[in-house]
């Protein structure tokens, strides 16, 4: 069965940068990192300590409420450091990497064969558990729910984000492989952009086709369309890249946790894909910035991507870095020209938008916030670029309240951060959404435990 | 560059600790006003778009200004046809002039001294927001409202109508509304009446003498609004503008100028604005079918403060609905009590202001309906899938 379902709203961000489609270069990593803080509310202890040395698939890191959730290494190697914040908060652990990787051997699989428990204690001994993220919330799902499907969107329309078809080129075989795995757990739905993708021959997988701008590609735009999340259900989601992860560790019975990675952004210099793994560090990319200016280096897309800085690295869900100019300067009477060539804004107030019918042109944006914070004024920006029928901004409000009711009435349950990260994008009164949002779950994880 | 310098040499005065750190909103209004600041995004979106709540308020002051231009033509027109005195087109700007910029000046002076002073006591930015809630003032009153009263309603309107409430963004009336009917409720004497809307006729009557007055008032002229006399003028006239009224609201042209812009750049909502037309002539034409002589319906579009309160008024993002369905409701509503209060209200000619303030008071609950029943709705299809 397919379902065509088109999407009105939107906004494709004209920002520049996008990577060429060509593997630039092989990184054979130094050092990478394991973050717990790349998952939500994760109570992690350590497994090894440091000196220990690792295979790629060797536990790192032990989920404190459920012990048989690991979190393993995708290199062999030595642990070289464990990094603590705060009250002594884990922060990473660094794993000093060996040229040649050795893995532990979970033994292929056949798929078929599997059961549903079969699967789940492989995916959770060889660490690849943490690839399925449950929602509402976002966490790390639990083994013991059941939930009512699991997504997969098979297209990604964020800004600059890593073309699927490109960087999963030829990995069709394990994402049959996990996705027909993943099958014995729960229904799995896939979303395409079309028909001709080189993916929609995948069996065992509802289809959906999506068409519309960023955010159609977005998971939870279309678990919304498909199936939307009522109070009591939970419907786990996984990354077409993790996909290929999981279908190589059924069909060779390693963790080989190799992923091509988009270099992109308005600062890379000749953005291109590279292929490496997991966790690697920025400066291992150096080549493709200039670090002598101020930039900011984000795991992840420019909408919801996090900022690692020059010396950190590669979250655990991420195949895309964007490297941006700290826009940290002033701008003379900014808001008050009729025209700004070198921003971008998708409000009529400016003519971009007649521009961009003339000729299509990308912008080289920057960090800069454009504009104080204030109080929300202006009503009908956030739904043009908000694809669900919820109410974005009243969702956004019960957050700022802590208003759990509210909340749930408004969809909490539905969005994760960056299904709002448009609406932050183009908030005139310049508000923190996404921020919002999140503190929004934490309270509702808190209180709901 | 240059401007810079001097303003970061400046800065560390007004910053906390410096000898003006007291001034430090006031500082910082400024300083924003001429740069945009060099903060960078700390959490969420990275990159962000480049509009902001000042630009929203430009867009807005921009829409008026041919209102304002012909409002000040229209204010030495109206003077000259009153008192004989044939006028050419600069007399007729210099005078018009003359009595608009202290409107202007006591509203802004006012109310931005309360603004500022109430970022200052808050600590927070001063908003944007009495940008056009100042520009707009002088448009919807009498030229000659005597400046303390419209300084007392000016007060009033910001401090009760929104910084009580938090400012820019949290209030619930349309503040220049508030001061409007603060000053319709207080001193109708000099909000209504046929004398009220000429440049010093008002004072003429008074004291048998006034500025720039000539030979005294001619024969025959009313001095009334079309609202209370709509044979007295041509629908063309009413059209164009040329007829006595507040400051900004007689020019349908004028106004449909600042309605292009405002739909154009989609800083105003259009559903509201069209659904308020929509509400308007409905109700005038099944009043028409009840009262024997009343007016064609398509006439309170042109008379009177309706087309300017519609356009510029109540479609305020803040006041109005903030649902994309509750807008098309709340137009309406707005439209059509105008013309009711027109019709049914002899006492009160004009109905556009006490539509507008009642139905700001009711968007919540229409947006509340609206919420629900969507909310039901996806519950019943989440049911079914």
């Amino acid at each position: 069965m397919s379902n065509n379902i088109q999407l009105k709203k939107g906004l494709n961000i004209p920002i520049s940068g996008a990577a060429d489609q060509s593997i630039r270069k092989v990184i054979v990593p130094d050092v990478v990192a394991i973050k717990p803080t790349d998952f939500r509310a994760l109570k992690a202890k350590l497994a090894v300590k440091e000196g220990d040395r690792v295979l790629a698939g060797s536990p790192v890191l032990i989920n404190k409420e459920c012990a048989d959730i690991v979190f393993t290494s995708p290199v062999s190697g030595t642990v070289a450091e464990v990094v603590r914040g705060e009250k002594r908060k884990l922060l990473e652990v660094r794993i000093k990497a060996d040229q040649a990787v050795e893995y532990v051997d979970f033994g292929k699989q056949d798929v078929k064969a599997l059961d549903a428990e079969a699967v789940k204690a492989l995916l959770m001994k060889s660490g690849l558990w943490a690839c399925l993220i449950e929602r509402p919330y976002g966490v790390v799902a639990n083994p013991a729910a059941t939930p009512k499907a699991i997504f997969v969107s098979a297209f990604s329309t964020a800004p600059l984000a890593a073309e699927v078809e490109f960087a999963l080129a030829g990995e069709l075989a394990n994402i049959q492989a996990a996705v027909s795995a993943l099958g014995k757990i729960a229904p799995v739905h896939m979303s395409f952009a079309s028909e001709k993708s080189a993916f929609y021959g995948v069996e065992g997988a509802t289809r959906h086709i999506f068409t519309g701008a960023h955010p159609a590609g977005n998971v939870g735009v279309q678990i919304h369309h498909v199936s939307p999340i009522q109070k009591g259900e939970t419907v786990w989601t996984v990354t077409m890249h993790e996909l290929a992860i999981i279908g190589r560790l059924l069909n060779t019975g390693k963790y080989d946790a190799t992923r091509t990675i988009a270099v992109t952004g308005p600062k890379a210099i000749k953005p291109a894909y590279v292929k490496a793994v997991a966790g690697i560090a920025i400066s291992a990319l150096k080549e493709f910035f200039d670090a002598s200016e101020g930039l900011r280096y984000v795991s992840g897309d420019c909408l919801t991507g996090k900022n690692v800085g020059a010396e950190g690295f590669l979250s655990f869900h991420d195949n895309q870095v964007t490297i941006l100019k700290e826009g940290n300067e002033y701008e003379a009477f900014g808001w008050a020209k009729p025209f700004r060539f070198k921003q971008f804004s998708s409000s009529h107030t400016y003519f971009h938008w007649i521009l961009s019918w003339l000729s299509p042109k990308q912008y080289d944006l920057d960090t800069n916030l454009h504009g104080g914070e204030r109080a929300f004024v202006v009503s009908d920006v956030y739904g043009k670029v908000f694809p669900m029928n919820l109410f974005p901004i009243y969702l956004t409000k019960a957050c700022i309240a802590k208003d759990i009711d509210k909340m749930e009435k408004f969809g909490i349950y539905e969005v994760l951060e960056e299904d709002l990260a448009l609406c932050e994008y183009v908030c005139p009164s310049k508000i923190n959404i996404q921020q919002y949002i999140a503190e929004g779950i934490e309270l509702m994880i808190k209180e709901m435990a | 560059m240059n401007a810079r310098n001097i303003v970061d040499k400046i800065k560390p005065t007004f910053e906390e600790g410096g000898k003006l750190g007291f001034l430090h909103s006031t500082f910082d209004a400024f300083e924003t006003f001429m740069f945009v600041p060099n903060t960078t995004t700390k959490t969420g979106a990275h990159v962000r778009d480049c509009v902001d709540i000042k630009r929203v308020m430009i867009i807005m002051v921009l829409a008026l200004v041919p209102a304002f231009l012909f409002g000040t033509w229209n204010i030495g027109y109206q003077h000259s046809l009153a008192f004989g005195l044939g006028w050419g087109f600069w007399n007729m700007i210099w005078y018009g002039l003359v009595k608009i910029i202290p409107l202007v000046l006591v509203t802004y002076i006012i109310g931005l001294g309360i603004e500022f002073t109430s970022a200052q006591i808050n600590g927070h930015e001063v908003n944007e927001g009495y940008l056009v809630t100042g520009f707009i003032l002088p448009l919807i009153v009498p030229v000659d409202v005597p400046l303390w009263m419209l300084a007392i309603a000016t007060a009033f309107a910001v401090i009760i109508g929104k910084e009580v409430f938090g400012g820019t963004g949290m209030n619930i009336w349309n503040p220049a509304l508030i001061a409007r009917a603060f000053l319709f409720f207080s001193y109708p004497s000099k909000m209504s009446g046929d004398s009220v809307w000429v440049g010093g006729v008002s004072r003429f009557n008074e004291i048998g003498k006034a500025w720039q007055a000539g030979n005294g008032i001619v024969d025959g002229f009313s001095g009334a609004t079309p609202l209370s006399d709509p044979a007295g003028y041509s629908a063309l006239d009413m059209f164009l503008g040329t007829v006595p009224g507040s400051v900004g609201e007689t020019s349908v042209i004028a106004i449909l100028i600042g309605a292009a812009i405002l739909i154009f750049t989609g800083v105003a909502s259009w559903k509201i604005m069209v659904s308020s037309v929509a509400g308007g002539l409905l109700v005038g034409w099944l009043g028409g079918l009840v009262i024997p002589d009343a007016v064609p319906c398509w006439y309170h579009l042109i008379m009177g403060g309706f087309l300017f309160g519609t356009v510029f008024m109540a479609t305020d993002p803040v006041t109005s609905c903030q649902t994309e369905c509750g807008k098309w409701i709340y137009g309406f509503l707005v439209g059509a009590l105008a013309v009711i209060v027109r019709l049914f209200n002899p006492g009160y000619a004009e109905g556009m202001m006490l539509a507008i303030l009642l139905m700001n008071t009711f968007a919540p609950l229409i947006d509340h309906c609206v919420i629900e029943s969507t909310l039901k709705k996806n519950a019943k299809k989440a049911r079914i899938a």
